[in-house]
């Protein structure tokens, strides 16, 4: 036996690590790398925060004031990258790798040294991304939707480290989603079968094939809009024979996929949340996992209702149209379900359940308006409005991010092993809850009103609407400071968190002791 | 252990798959419209002109549109707005082209037929849109179209808009075209 075997086998079967940079440098540890991705994600939204903060001061008012029209676009574009990219996707990825081999009884992440590589590349995508905001020309400006031919032919000299930082997040993301079905179908506990995984676990595994599938199509358009570029390729150039609606169609399609990678994680922790507060078992576990399988297939069939304007036949119109409101069906499921598990529930309102509740009401109004969008005529009028804005919003901040902070409330105290501070909590919950809503309600308005999106500047009547907008931006900024401090609070000190630190709560997690050891399930537990 | 690099070799091919997908989708698109004709494209070959019987019958209406693209300084446009031809008519119709700037330019024109279904019935014989155009800086031409409408084509479409949009490739100019073309140049 040599000396590195046994250092090997030491490191293996205890809670001995390296300590400083070099633990979380060469972790392969699926709790240290799921905390890091947490950590960047919370980052990244506050930076992304603070471009939607530009972004809002520049539309308090009418006319320009801050900002020129062109960095307003860079804030825009940003914003929604980091905000896709950086913080819901990255933390979906934490979420999964600290929770999946705890909840399936598997010692670790199924490929450890690929996770730690599927991390690390992550920040030198958004270094390259950030760096292009400082250097001539500036950042990119076309949207995140970087539609050709303003990505092509319009963009400035940066658009090829703007490519780069792409391939590199669709890498990460490829990775990470490669070791989540491989350690769900490989590495579960005896006896947890398919059907007894928790829901958190399956909406991931079905999350992870979309993005198996929809990640290269993206690599492949940014490609595209590369060597149409700078390699006089004209896929969507229409003097070279190519077709500009041609980008639309490829980039949706992996777009709207991208979407339910947004919130079909939000719909597992909504599910793990609203049983344990309410005390009861989730209704209709079957009809969830069903539900989100088509969900997730029929999020292939729909992308073409981005494109409605593009003047498209009838034909693909309707079906485009019947296929989109198809999906609030499994998705009303899904509610129903919820609002069925919460019946005659014994329910408590902690902080997580709250966020669970707010989840649960907010992202159906985004759903509601997203079923408003889908009707083709109606659409013609939404298009590219604030409508949209508010739309997407609803979704993915009182939706996806709802969703996640639920996630970190809920298992923080099996992280740290202290309870976080309730008095805290609740009031993060409220001003995050009040303030998003006069931040995005008053969008469907101004919307349905005419109000361009994209535009730093507005007609006079919108004036009212956007400063009580941004007043409404500006404190959902804030409110999450309060998060900070409570998650830094927790991570210092406070009451001690039991093994099953809620009372209702189920599941292999709350097996283990809080705070959860560094290696668990060593030896996998038997699950009945 | 087995099992586990099965799947992640399935899952890496998966990978493979989809991004060749991606690319795929630019012929797949291409064949898809070709076939359906819901983009407005029509043919960029000529098609032989066939002897079609004429349907006195009926009128449509073709609409011409040209504009160039916002970079391109060429001068462009056709000789008449509209005109009213029977189903297997052939008609030649002129576009005037005029580059006002000192230095050659080459221009592509690129079509689109609205409704867009009908461009599967809008037959080119010959038009200055299969090639590339040189004009050299203070000329002009007149750049010809030489069509038929197919008898084919469904009773619902009573007009028909041909729009070119002209763009600037000088970049892209493949000078082997120039020999047939240097009688209007320098």
């Amino acid at each position: 036996m040599s000396t590195v075997t046994t250092a090997d086998h030491h490191d293996e079967h205890h809670d001995h690590k390296p300590t400083g940079i070099k633990r979380w440098l060469f972790t392969t540890n699926h709790k240290d790398i799921g905390s890091m991705y947490l950590i960047f994600a919370l980052v990244m939204f506050f930076i992304g925060g603070a471009m939607a903060m530009v972004i809002r001061l520049e539309l308090f008012q009418p006319g320009l004031q801050f900002v020129d029209p062109q960095f307003f676009n860079q804030m825009t574009t940003v914003h929604g990258l980091i905000m896709v990219f950086g913080a819901v996707m990255p933390a979906f990825t934490g979420l999964a790798n600290w929770m999946i081999p705890m909840m399936i009884g598997a010692p670790d992440m199924a490929l450890p040294r690929m996770n730690n590589w599927s991390f690390w590349i992550l920040p030198f995508a958004f270094l390259i991304l950030l760096m292009t905001l400082f250097m001539p020309g500036g950042g990119p400006d076309f949207g995140w939707t970087f539609y050709a031919p303003l990505s092509t032919t319009y963009s400035n000299d940066t658009t090829a480290l703007f490519v780069f930082s792409v391939h590199i997040m669709g890498i990460s993301s490829i990775m990470g989603a490669i070791n989540v079905i491989v350690t769900i179908v490989n590495m579960r506990a005896p006896g947890m079968t398919w059907m007894k995984m928790p829901l958190f676990v399956w909406t991931w595994l079905i999350t992870a094939f979309l993005l198996i599938m929809v990640m290269p199509v993206l690599a492949g358009v940014v490609t595209m809009v590369l060597t149409d570029k700078y390699f006089a390729t004209s896929f969507f150039d229409a003097a070279g024979g190519g077709d500009p609606v041609l980008f639309q169609h490829i980039f949706w399609f992996f777009g709207h996929p991208e979407v339910y990678i947004m919130i079909l994680p939000a719909f597992g922790i909504i599910s793990a949340i609203v049983p344990t507060f309410a005390r009861k078992k989730l209704f209709g576990y079957a009809s969830m996992v069903y539900a989100t399988a088509s969900i997730a297939i029929l999020s292939f069939l729909v992308w073409a209702h981005h494109m409605f304007t593009t003047g498209m036949p009838v034909f693909a119109l309707l079906f485009f149209m019947y296929t989109t409101m198809l999906i609030a069906v499994p998705t009303g499921v899904k509610v129903f379900n919820w609002v069925a598990t919460m019946w005659r529930g014994a329910m408590t309102f902690e902080v997580p359940m709250m966020f669970a509740l707010a989840f649960i009401v907010l992202f159906t109004i985004g759903g509601l308006s997203g079923v408003m969008l889908a009707i083709t005529p109606a659409d013609f009028q939404y298009h590219d409005t604030y409508f949209v804005v508010a739309h997407f919003h609803y979704v993915l901040v009182s939706g996806a991010v709802f969703s996640i902070v639920a996630a970190v409330y809920y298992w923080l105290p099996k992280w740290t092993g202290h309870m976080y501070d309730e008095r805290l909590g609740q009031m993060h919950f409220w001003c995050s809850l009040i303030s998003v809503n006069l931040l995005f309600f008053p969008m469907h308005f101004v919307g349905l009103a005419g109000m361009p999106r994209r535009i730093p500047d507005y007609a006079l009547q919108f004036a009212d609407f956007n400063a009580i907008i941004s007043v409404g931006g500006f404190l959902f900024g804030l409110s999450q400071l309060i998060f900070v401090w409570v998650l830094i609070k927790c991570a210092r000190g406070g009451e001690k968190a039991e093994a099953r630190a809620w009372e209702g709560a189920e599941g292999l997690e709350w097996e283990v002791p809080s705070p959860a050891p560094y290696h668990t399930f060593d030896t996998p537990p038997e699950v009945k | 252990m087995n099992a586990k690099q099965t799947l992640i070799g399935k899952l890496s091919l998966l990978v493979v798959a989809m991004f060749a997908f991606g690319y795929a989708l630019v012929p797949l698109y291409e064949v898809f419209c070709d076939i359906t004709g819901i983009n407005g494209k029509t043919a960029s070959e000529p098609v032989s002109a066939e002897e079609a019987i004429v349907d006195t019958s009926r009128e449509i209406t073709i609409e011409f549109i040209a504009r160039p693209n916002q970079q391109m300084p060429w001068v462009f446009k056709p000789e008449v707005r509209r005109m009213r031809v029977h189903p297997g008519e052939i008609h030649i119709m002129n576009y005037v082209a005029e580059n006002p700037t000192l230095r050659s330019i080459v221009g592509q024109a690129v079509p689109s037929v609205s409704p867009g279904r009908a461009a599967l019935f809008f037959h080119k014989i010959e038009c200055f849109c299969f090639t590339q155009q040189y004009l050299a800086g203070g000329n002009d031409m007149l750049m010809p179209l030489q069509f038929y409408v197919d008898p084919a084509l469904p009773a619902q479409y009573s007009t028909i808009t041909l729009s070119y949009t002209l763009y600037d490739v000088t970049d892209q100019w493949q000078p082997e075209a120039q020999d047939n073309l240097s009688e209007l140049g320098e």
